[in-house]
């Protein structure tokens, strides 16, 4: 009626028992020799079943028929033979893990939960927060930390690990949006898991001390994939659109710059420029001025008829008339019909500084 | 019949009567007394060795940790019309192993009472509550990117009204309830699988990948919006930094302008008159080059010695 748990290898400790009854009866037919032989054989029985070793990364758990006693260290131990002491060994050193939606090829061979590990993939769709689905694998480490709950309290305590396990995970990635499982939110799933798995763990008394809840692939159903990525696209599209446009303005402005300042110091120049010839100008006719001042009269004329001079020196034509002789026309050389403009503006004068766009 | 003979099966039969008047329970055990089918005493439930009456008495065993529990899938209607299978789990022990004894006799048995009890439970619980109800615990917001976020109306913005921890209780109460009449104490229930029905998931999955699209589209455009409004400020920089040099060279210019008017006018005010004078005078020569023909009386200042030399 009651299972075998794993760690329970020992026989029956009725059947000791029945070996005993079965010596009695060979020892009742057989005579003094047969006697000698039994004792030996018993003697050894005793010194074998009263060993026991406890490996590194274990402890012993005693039951003395059937009743908890105490739990030993690694090393070699001394128990009750015929079976009235049994000795389990739990591994309590041991980093333990369960795998959820994967198997590595190492842990196909406990499969005491064969029943429902022949769809993998069904641990691993799951329900998120906004109705979506995500297909999370994901890894349990776990420890024995009480080796008397683990073995007593609880029935097929690997395939309840298992189930707890599932149930925290489905719990907890119910809980956020499927974007949070698979991008932002995957540690404090992973870490929030982690706590309800623990607390459903002591309060199963399971004896188990859960160590790390790891989420492994994350993805969403492989129909969902290709939008997924193409999200993924789009975003890196905006970021390229952006970036694109940041780097025109980058290429833009500082020229701008450049060009506004080449701009105000052509302005500057100009200013220098005007002001200089504008005290340079006056000066000169200051200086004229004050010497015209002291003889008005003949440097007027002076200054009419060297300039008179010399421009008629430059004319092309010239006519004379007299007006006493009147009816006279003069004679023309026509050769020069057009009248060239006078002085070309002076370029300085235009503006600097028009911007050009 | 010597005396030997007679020791040893006297010996035999105290052998026997030890062997069969005691028996031992282990620390997951716990036994049911009966007395030629009449169940006699307390239920043992410390472990170790024990006495009974040699033939007469038959221990009955039972578990006495966790037990599990496991529902089939079901495949159940929510409130709001989904099509979701649910598979459930659940803890429960045996408490009193008489009654547990009477009613079941063993734990298969039990398992079956509990696969009506449980999942008939689970099927009206499911279908009281809409979906929402059985996936999340509580109401806590996503912290999705702000475009991640669904837009409202979606379906899943609707509020948890009870939450899986609560629906999950609310079964167990229930089914526990029913159970304890047979010595069994349930001590959960839990959802551990909730998935669509395949016609509802290719539902959801169209669903999903047209969220998707949405939001790559609604990124690919907000990139472009983004685009835009840089090549708009660009646009305004520019403009302030070119109109911002004009202007300061126009300013520039100008007091330089004003600056030279105030010399001049200072200069040349002294005598107006004699201003002009010179000026078109330094005029004439760049005014008259070679091409120009000019028509001169003898009458004028220059040429009127060539009349007469006359004062």
């Amino acid at each position: 009626m009651t299972d075998q748990s794993p760690f329970q290898r020992n026989p029956d400790p009725r059947d000791p028992a029945q070996a005993l009854r079965e010596v009695g009866r060979e020892f009742a037919r057989h005579g003094r020799a047969a006697r000698w032989g039994l004792a030996v054989l018993l003697g050894l029985i005793a010194a074998v079943t009263s060993y026991a070793q406890i490996e590194p990364d274990e402890v012993g758990v005693i039951l003395r028929l059937g009743r908890f006693t105490t739990t030993v260290d690694p090393g070699p131990h001394f128990r009750l033979p015929f079976g009235i002491d049994q000795i389990i060994k739990v591994p309590v050193q041991r980093q333990l893990k369960a795998e959820f939606g994967f198997r590595t090829d190492r842990a196909a061979e406990r499969t005491t939960y064969a029943a429902s590990d022949r769809d993998t993939s069904r641990e691993a769709i799951m329900l998120t927060g906004d109705l979506n689905v995500a297909v999370v694998d994901w890894i349990v480490q776990y420890k024995i930390a009480d080796p008397y709950k683990y073995l007593f309290k609880v029935k097929n305590v690997e395939a309840m690990l298992r189930d707890i396990a599932e149930a925290s995970m489905r719990a907890v990635v119910g809980d956020h949006s499927v974007n949070e499982v698979l991008t932002t939110g995957r540690q404090q799933v992973a870490d929030e898991a982690k706590l309800t798995l623990q607390a459903l763990a002591d309060r199963y008394e399971t004896g188990v001390d859960i160590q790390q809840v790891v989420l492994q692939d994350v993805n969403p159903p492989d129909p969902v994939k290709p939008s997924f990525n193409a999200v993924n696209e789009a975003i890196q599209e905006k970021e390229r659109a952006i970036n694109e446009a940041y780097a025109e303005l980058n290429r833009a402005v500082p020229r701008a710059k450049g060009e506004a300042q080449e701009t105000l110091q052509a302005a500057e120049g100009y200013a220098i420029d005007r002001v200089n010839r504008a005290k340079g100008e006056a000066d000169r006719f200051s200086s004229i001025h004050q010497e015209y001042a002291k003889a008005p009269d003949v440097t007027r004329r002076r200054l009419y008829l060297e300039t008179v001079k010399q421009v008629l020196a430059k004319a092309g034509g010239k006519v004379i008339s007299d007006e006493s002789q009147r009816g006279v026309t003069p004679l023309l050389t026509m050769d020069r019909s057009s009248i060239t403009p006078g002085v070309a503006a002076d370029q300085r004068d235009r503006v600097p500084g028009r911007v050009e766009k | 019949m010597n005396t030997r003979t007679v020791i040893l099966v006297g010996l035999a039969l105290i052998a026997m009567l030890l062997w069969s008047g005691t028996y031992t329970l282990s620390e997951n055990e716990q036994a049911v007394m009966t007395r030629f089918g009449e169940p006699r005493g307390n239920p043992v439930t410390s472990p170790g060795l024990h006495l009974k009456l040699p033939f007469a008495d038959t221990v009955n065993r039972f578990d006495k940790r966790w037990l599990d529990w496991r529902g089939d899938p079901n495949q159940i209607p929510t409130k709001d019309k989904k099509y979701i299978w649910v598979d459930t789990f659940g803890r429960w022990r045996i408490v009193e192993p008489l009654r547990f004894f009477q009613r079941l006799r063993d734990e298969r048995n039990a398992q079956s009472r509990l696969d009506d009890i449980i999942d008939g439970e689970t099927r009206n619980a499911i279908a009281s509550y809409p979906l929402i109800d059985a996936v999340r615990s509580s109401n806590r917001p996503f912290s999705d990117d702000e475009y991640m976020a669904k837009s409202e109306g979606d379906e899943a913005e609707e509020p948890v009204s009870i939450g899986r921890d609560k629906l999950t209780r609310l079964i167990r109460d229930r089914a526990a309830a029913v159970v304890r009449e047979f010595g069994v104490e349930l001590v959960d229930v839990q959802v551990r699988r909730i998935n669509y029905v395949d016609e509802v998931q290719v539902k959801v999955f169209e669903r999903m990948v047209s969220e998707r699209q949405r939001i790559a589209e609604r990124s690919r455009s907000e990139g472009m919006g983004r685009a835009a409004e840089i090549r708009g400020e660009r646009e305004r920089e520019l403009k302030a930094i070119r109109s911002e040099a004009y202007r300061k060279a126009q300013e520039t210019t100008g007091r330089a302008d004003a600056r030279a008017a105030a010399i001049y006018a200072e200069a040349f005010g002294k005598d107006v008159e004699f201003y002009q004078f010179l000026t078109t005078l330094e005029a004439y020569p760049t005014a008259i080059d070679g091409s120009t023909s000019l028509f001169l009386s003898t009458s004028s200042e220059f040429y009127r010695y060539l009349r007469s030399s006359e004062k």
